[in-house]
């Protein structure tokens, strides 16, 4: 339950606990795993993106050329980039459910810990 | 009554109803400010993407393609990869340590009272650039199709003030989310309904669709010429149109996820996977929006014809215009209700997210350091502002009267959220050094260039012939200083920099001290905020 509408309330870990936790095997493995999936998955998003961008700004022939009937190249990449969000959004939660798995293991630690105190 | 206006109050009255359910549930600060958190997934997907598609994005984006083909794509594919950055980076880091606002989650390693004081400021200067361009919007709907009954300009936007005032005051976010649901609803099949409409004219087959896009007539200085829409450079031309399209996909990919009434949602979510599933679910419905608003805005170009989408109520009509083409007075009051449902909905949403940023950030912890007086003070300090804030830009809008592209009014908003929001959110979760100093630095540097250079720039400057009079005068009658339109390739980095340089010339022990538990709390959920139970 809330309370108050203030800071939020410190919750019972101590300083030396949240870095203890944030020191932990289970914990770095965790950030190391998501690591490897967001960054490289945001770089290629954005790249992606941006080469939008440049292909129109920078070669607008090679944008204009026609690939089906009129359609050109230009209208087919920025229409991908919807597929290529959608994949990436698909991957991430496939990626994720082992992040939560992780993310569990970590959290049932912290309870065991306090427990046998 | 007019058909459109019976439509219209059918979505008045069930709203209202809405409201009052929500009124008799919601009790104490949760509840008003964050719907109890307790919205599933599928729900705050709907809810965040009827938060999103504006009326900026219906009407506006429809005109710009009918009149600047590709260029104005360009802009439906922004809106819809924003979100991949907001799945990625923001909403579960968000969720897990934030309360009500991004305020909250700046403060948690920094010093609260300067970064919720700027945090509160950028996200009022950000509302308030998205609701001039939503009450603009309302306004001209008005104009084009309810002349005829009698409600001038200045009655419907004192009549969306005053409806929006009645969610936010007395339903908080509950009633705001419900309502952005259903409007999500409406639109999509609207949308829907409009892209076949406009598919079925070309006997669903694409080739003789696109055919048609690539031979548009229409007048250009008095002379008749034909373009062919999907080409690029109707709107950016050299020299200067390779940055302007970077900037713009900059402002996009970093501005929506530091829109404070799309980040408000993620607060109303159980948990950080909740808040997970329900971006893919936004993004599901955002993109099919967008991949639709591109066969909407070139269906517009071959339908009506760029010449008779600017003679007749110019671009913000372009949308409700083609669906009166296509099926008649009917639909046209179907659509235009639609989109003042979108209106509506998409206001309610600023108005929470400001009023609370205002109470909770200024009021309780700015002035008050944190320490509520009497049990939930805020949620009265919030309604009042959101009374202020809703007479204040009631007046605003009536001053301004029915005049720009609601959709580059909007992307003034974006440039603030991108330079002024983004880099403070994301060091803070990602940096270990990030100080008080780089906050405050990097949010007043992202805020004020973004304001400085829109006012110096194309947009704001100009010279008009003399027989440019009205709206489409410059405010500024000189040659503009700045040459682009779209400012976020300057002002997101110096955002960026401000951040960065403030961290790096100033100490502060407790805020690299507290960076465990900030990395911890945002990647467990360990400690973060619960449902409230019933």
């Amino acid at each position: 339950m809330e309370a108050s509408a203030g800071e939020t309330p410190r919750h019972e870990q101590t300083t030396s606990d949240w870095s203890r936790i944030a020191a932990s095997e289970e914990f770095k493995d965790l950030i190391a795993l998501k690591k490897t999936f967001i960054v490289p998955a945001f770089l290629v998003f954005f790249s992606y993106y941006l080469s939008l961008a440049l292909l129109v700004g920078c070669a607008p022939k090679l944008a204009s050329l026609r690939v089906i009937g009129t359609v050109n190249v230009a209208y087919i990449f920025a229409l991908s980039q919807f597929a290529v969000g959608w994949i990436i959004a698909g991957l991430y939660l496939l990626a994720s459910s082992k992040f939560d798995r992780l993310t569990k293991d970590i959290l049932a630690r912290i309870d065991t810990d306090r427990g046998g105190k | 009554m007019s058909i459109s206006l019976a439509v219209f109050l059918a979505f008045v009255a069930s709203t209202l109803a809405i409201t009052y359910w929500a009124a008799k549930r919601s009790r104490g600060a949760s509840a008003y400010f964050a719907a109890g958190r307790r919205i599933t997934a599928w729900q705050n997907g709907f809810a965040v993407a009827g938060d999103f598609m504006s009326a900026a994005s219906f009407l506006g984006l429809i005109g710009l393609i009918a009149l600047q083909g590709f260029d104005g794509i360009l802009y439906s594919v922004g809106g819809f990869v924003a979100f991949v950055t907001i799945l990625l980076v923001v909403a579960e880091p968000l969720r897990n340590t934030g309360k009500y606002t991004m305020g909250d989650v700046l403060a948690y390693r920094l010093r609260p009272r300067p970064v919720r004081a700027l945090a509160a400021l950028s996200t009022l200067t950000v509302a308030a650039f998205y609701m001039i361009a939503q009450m603009v919007g309302a306004g001209a709907l008005v104009n084009l199709l309810l002349a005829d009954s009698g409600i001038t300009y200045n009655m419907a936007v004192v009549g969306v003030g005053i409806l929006m005032m009645i969610y936010v005051v007395f339903g908080g976010m509950l009633a705001t989310t419900w309502v952005q649901i259903i409007k999500a609803m409406l639109l999509s099949a609207c949308t829907l309904v409009l892209t076949i409409l406009v598919l079925a004219q070309f006997h669903f087959h694409l080739i003789d669709f696109f055919s048609a896009v690539s031979q548009i007539a229409y007048h250009q200085k008095g002379e008749l010429i034909v373009r062919d829409f999907l080409q690029p450079g109707l709107r950016y031309r050299p020299p200067h149109g390779p940055l302007d399209l970077v900037s713009l996909g900059l402002i996009f990919a970093f501005g929506t996820a530091g829109l404070p009434h799309i980040l408000v949602k993620f607060y109303t979510v159980p948990d950080a996977k909740t808040a997970r599933h329900s971006v893919v679910w936004a993004m599901v419905l955002i993109g099919a929006f967008y991949v639709m608003t591109t066969v909407l805005g070139l269906g517009a170009a071959v339908i009506l014809g760029p010449d008779s989408v600017l003679a007749h109520g110019g671009t913000n009509m372009a949308g409700p215009r083609l669906a009166q083409a296509l099926a008649g007075d009917v639909f046209l009051a179907f659509v235009s209700a639609v989109a003042f449902a979108t209106i509506l909905a998409v206001v309610a949403g600023l108005m929470i997210s400001a009023s609370t940023s205002f109470a909770h950030d200024f009021w309780t912890n700015v002035v008050h350091h944190g320490v509520e007086r009497k049990t939930d003070e805020s949620v009265l300090v919030a309604r009042i502002a959101a009374l202020t804030v809703g007479v204040i830009s009631i007046l605003i809008a009536i001053a301004l009267g029915p005049t720009a592209n609601v959709l580059i009014l909007a992307t003034f908003g974006l440039a603030v959220a991108a330079s002024a929001n983004f880099p403070a959110l994301a060091l803070s979760i990602f940096w270990r050094r990030f100080t008080t100093a780089g906050a405050v630095a990097g949010m007043a540097a992202g805020l004020l260039a973004t304001i400085a250079l829109i006012v110096v720039g194309p947009t704001a400057m100009g010279i008009d012939l003399p027989s440019t009079t009205g709206a489409a005068r410059h405010l500024i009658q000189a040659k503009p200083w700045f040459p682009l339109e779209n400012v976020g390739i300057v002002s997101v980095p110096l955002g960026f920099l401000g951040a960065i340089v403030g961290s790096l010339i100033s100490r502060e022990p407790s805020a690299e001290a507290r960076f465990d538990e900030v990395i911890v709390r945002a990647n467990t959920g360990l400690g973060a905020e619960t449902a409230a139970i019933h």
